[in-house]
């Protein structure tokens, strides 16, 4: 449906009846990059392919998109190799079809790195049978044949054609099992920056999210979710509530059954849901805080988990926690015996024979995600099937669950993916969406659940609250002679075994401990390595301090040791990759000579999701605190392709890096999130965005890796480094903010 | 029944008067370009212009509106040619976009008032809007070159 059309529907809608519009048609209507209207005559060649006789070329992006470019990027890939004119490209967000489009999921810095292949084959197999249909059509060989932007020309006999033109044969030919592809030199979209084929329904406010989806009959549901982990409902009196307009209903739905087996990504905060449904948002809004509700705790509980690995009963205690209770009992944990991830050499010997030993501890708190988009999903579902809408970054992990709660065969069930107002991690877990579809199938109507920000915020699926304590032993020359990290959290802990500085240290040590919690975590934005960032580059960079080092050069060497003759086995980062980070940073930022004389500068680097990334943060005080100005990164993250789209994502995560590093924490009393809306939850805004990010990515061939997240860690390591310039005082607990505003701190 | 003159079109409207004016644009008319956040007035997303100022409709009561212009991120243009929409496409600034017809209409706001803010004035207008994606830097760009875009087109 184009615009007119949605806005003439809207003023024949005007005087208050609820809008039906046929928003998959929007979907598919103006993903385009230059072409207005759709023909509707498609020619299907492959599953990401479409080509139509007057030459317009439809090209499918498989995963969802959170803001990561996807749409743009993968599309791109497919272009690439198909030879076609990128601006002529129609681009349309494909179907949940994980046969036709493969895995579908939005994570671990992925989307780009397992398509990079499969596109490139797709769109040079539907090359190569277009070749072949001209080369039949025209009776010449196949090897004479050129192509460029949809074009096809055999030079010797001044054919030519368009890719349309051949579309209808070249569709009854075969898919090619080997085809060859593009050597990088002959890359002419790839790596060209290209603007994002939603922009324009972007800044127009077109309806793109899943919380924009509307359907005629449509109900509103909202869930009034106990105030604190621990709890359950104890009882309810709707009275009030269902005398409100607009109501229709008040309920309790079990999410899980008991012993329900429960697949990897199912995390779910509370089992017992107390439904509110009715016309509207505002009126389900309204309705809910006249609920008379009691909670109890909960007790201990059992999840019957199955997912990965084998299917298990998991304990959740019934703990109201709260943070200080949290951080003593952290620090008791961190006094006992704890598992060893990894050893190297003899770590003991080498502490009990140092001539220094470096120890300091490191915590950070829970975080919330935060998606500007809160949680929602669409559902309608009847006794035959199921039509499910929404923002999810793995439909495919959450799919068989959802098959199981609804007793329906997978096929019976559409899941279509909206963009989604971020993810950063909390989309990758889909309860959200078989509650929306449990409350459907309850009320026999087509219902979209909302959060609100309070819901969503108090959910729970946070970041866990990590802690480690790094120590380092130093021999009477000030040389590093051991390593040993032991890290734990609640209800997990970050440690990354064999990352660097394993495997330049001869003698290693890392361990690892964890507390069950009823408090539920999940991924969030370079989970584990958000935090391993921020204290062992903290660690690092004291440690260059005391044995009189440049932190820069102190990491160069250590690099050259464990590329040059490794220590110990399985070491996960390529030491030449992250050395080459460091370099280009140091270079870029004029480490040496700040271009500002007031900065104080900090830097730090980080390999995850097979990327590796380097920040240099400049510092100055403004209005009495202190403010990062300038950011210079590096970062390699193999082939870029689309460069410009690149480094607006890297600017993005150093924002967001610092914004965590100076505000972000979720703290609990007695079970209760104490923050619950963005007036307690401080986040980063404009004014503490600084002047320039300055993004260079290092040039190689490379098959591309991560770049969703790897830029994200070093920049919390960074800025503590740069505020120990600042303020003389070395931070150890984020958030950092709190520290630096008391004067004393400075 | 309430009458609201939208986009410079008017429209009647059966709801409570309590009823924020967002949810009315959302759920009554569809016009879901507005964006909810917080309902706190605390993230900007929900931003709209109310004769020509802009204002967070997630605490408006949609009875005091009265008759002044509404005008939503939908109102902006026909064509995305608004001289603020054209420099967000020229820097591509949008991540995940859902907070950017938010910080649009804060945008336009600032640029009524304002012919040429320097980053001080840009932050000071921008900071009730929240970007979770980090696109601040692009967005400050973006409305620099939307000043200079408004002043060529004079």
């Amino acid at each position: 449906m184009n615009r007119r059309s949605f806005l003439k529907s809207s003023t024949l809608a005007g005087g208050g009846l609820m809008l039906s519009f046929t928003w998959l048609s929007a979907f598919k209507s103006a993903g385009t990059t230059g072409i207005a209207d759709l023909p509707g005559d498609w020619v299907e060649i492959n599953g990401y392919i479409k080509i139509t006789p007057d030459n317009t070329i439809k090209i499918l992006n498989p995963n969802p998109e959170f803001g990561q470019n996807v749409m743009t990027s993968l599309p791109m890939i497919v272009a690439e190799e198909l030879d076609a004119d990128w601006k002529k490209v129609v681009v349309e967000m494909g179907p949940h079809d994980s046969v036709k489009l493969g895995p579908q999921f939005t994570g671990g810095s992925n989307s780009v790195r397992m398509y990079w292949r499969p596109l490139r084959q797709a769109g040079a197999a539907a090359r190569h049978m277009l070749v072949e249909a001209a080369a039949q059509t025209w009776s010449v060989p196949v090897e004479e044949i050129t192509t460029k932007g949809g074009m096809l020309y055999h030079e010797k006999s001044g054919k030519s054609g368009t890719y349309g033109s051949m579309a209808t044969k070249a569709a009854t030919l075969a898919v090619p099992k080997d085809v060859k592809l593009k050597d990088s030199k002959q890359f002419k979209v790839i790596r060209s920056a290209q603007k994002n084929v939603e922009g324009a329904k972007i800044v127009s406010g077109k309806p793109l999210f899943g919380l924009d989806y509307q359907q005629k009959g449509m109900l509103i549901a909202m869930i009034h979710h106990p105030p604190g982990f621990g709890m359950k409902l104890k009882s309810y009196d709707a009275t009030a509530a269902l005398k409100m307009p607009g109501i229709r209903d008040v309920f309790t739905q079990k999410l899980y059954e008991d012993g329900f087996e429960q697949g990897g990504f199912d995390t779910r905060s509370f089992n017992d849901l107390l439904v509110v449904v009715g016309n509207t948002t505002w009126e389900v809004m309204q309705a809910r805080k006249q609920l008379k509700v009691e909670w109890e705790p909960a007790g201990e509980t059992k999840d019957t988990m199955g997912g990965r690995g084998q299917k298990r009963e998991v304990v959740v205690p019934g703990t109201l926690e709260s943070t200080a209770d949290q951080l003593k009992k952290m620090q008791e944990y961190a006094a006992k015996p704890a598992q060893q991830l990894r050893k190297d050499g003899d770590p003991e010997t080498a502490f009990k024979n140092a001539a220094q030993i470096i120890e300091r501890t490191y915590t950070a708190p829970f975080l919330a995600h935060n998606c500007m988009e809160p949680m929602n999903f669409f559902a309608h579902v009847t006794d035959e099937k199921a039509l499910v809408a929404g923002p999810l970054q793995a439909p495919g992990w959450s799919e068989p669950t959802l098959a199981k709660l609804l007793n329906l065969p997978a096929d019976k069930i559409e899941i279509q993916m909206t963009r989604m107002g971020g993810g950063f991690g909390r989309r990758a877990y889909g309860q959200y969406m078989f509650e929306a579809a449990l409350i459907s199938k309850k009320v026999k109507a087509p219902v979209k659940l909302v959060y609100t920000r309070e819901d969503d915020m108090t959910y729970g699926i946070y970041r866990p609250m990590y802690t480690a304590t790094y120590r380092a032993a130093l021999d009477a020359n000030k040389k590093l002679i051991g390593f040993h990290v032991k890290g734990g959290g609640i209800p997990e802990h970050a440690i990354h075994a064999n990352r660097f500085p394993a495997g330049a240290v001869d003698n290693y040590l890392a361990e690892g401990w964890q507390i069950p919690s009823n408090i539920t975590i999940g991924a969030f934005r370079a989970p584990r390595s958000n935090f391993n960032a921020a204290a062992e580059q903290s660690f690092l960079d004291e440690l260059a301090e005391a044995m009189g080092k440049d932190p820069i050069d102190f990491r160069l060497k250590l690099l050259q040791r464990a590329k040059e003759a490794p220590v110990g086995r399985n070491n996960e980062y390529d030491a030449a990759r992250y050395a080459e980070v460091l370099r280009l940073v140091k270079e870029k930022s004029g480490w040496g000579k700040p271009e500002n004389a007031q900065y104080s500068r900090g830097v730090a680097a980080y390999f995850c999701h097979a990327s590796y990334a380097a920040h240099v943060v400049d510092i100055v005080m403004k209005e009495g605190k202190p403010y990062v100005e300038k950011v210079t990164s590096a970062v390699d993250c193999g082939i870029v392709v689309n460069p410009d789209a690149a480094a607006n994502m890297v600017q993005g995560a150093v924002v967001d890096g610092i914004g965590n590093a100076f505000y972000g924490g979720l703290t609990h009393k007695d079970g209760v999130p104490v923050q619950n809306n963005f007036h307690t939850y401080r986040m980063i805004r404009m004014p503490e965005a600084p002047k320039k990010v300055e993004v260079h990515f290092v040039q190689n061939d490379i098959d591309p890796t991560g770049l969703g997240e790897p830029p994200f860690p070093p920049v919390f390591g960074a800025v503590a480094n740069a505020l120990y310039k600042a303020a003389s005082k070395r931070l150890y607990q984020q958030p950092y903010a709190p520290q630096l505003e008391t004067p004393k701190a400075f | 029944m309430i009458t609201l003159n939208i986009n410079n079109k008017p429209y009647n409207v059966n709801v409570s008067p309590d009823t924020p004016l967002l949810w009315v644009l959302r759920d009554t008319l569809g016009l879901v370009g507005t964006k909810y956040g917080c309902g706190m007035a605390q993230c900007g997303a929900c931003t709209v212009h109310l004769d020509g100022t802009a204002t967070r409709s997630c605490l408006l009561p949609v009875s005091a509106v009265g008759k002044m212009k509404i005008t939503t991120i939908e109102g902006l243009s026909q064509k995305q040619d608004h001289p603020v929409q054209q420099a967000w496409l020229e820097l591509d600034v949008a991540q995940c976009g859902y907070c950017q017809s938010g910080q649009i209409m804060s945008a336009v706001a600032l640029l009524k008032q304002n012919k040429a803010p320097s980053d001080a004035d840009i932050d000071a207008a921008m900071a009730g809007n929240i970007c979770r994606c980090g696109t601040y830097l692009r967005i400050r760009e973006a409305i620099h070159r939307a000043a200079e875009l408004q002043r060529k087109k004079g």
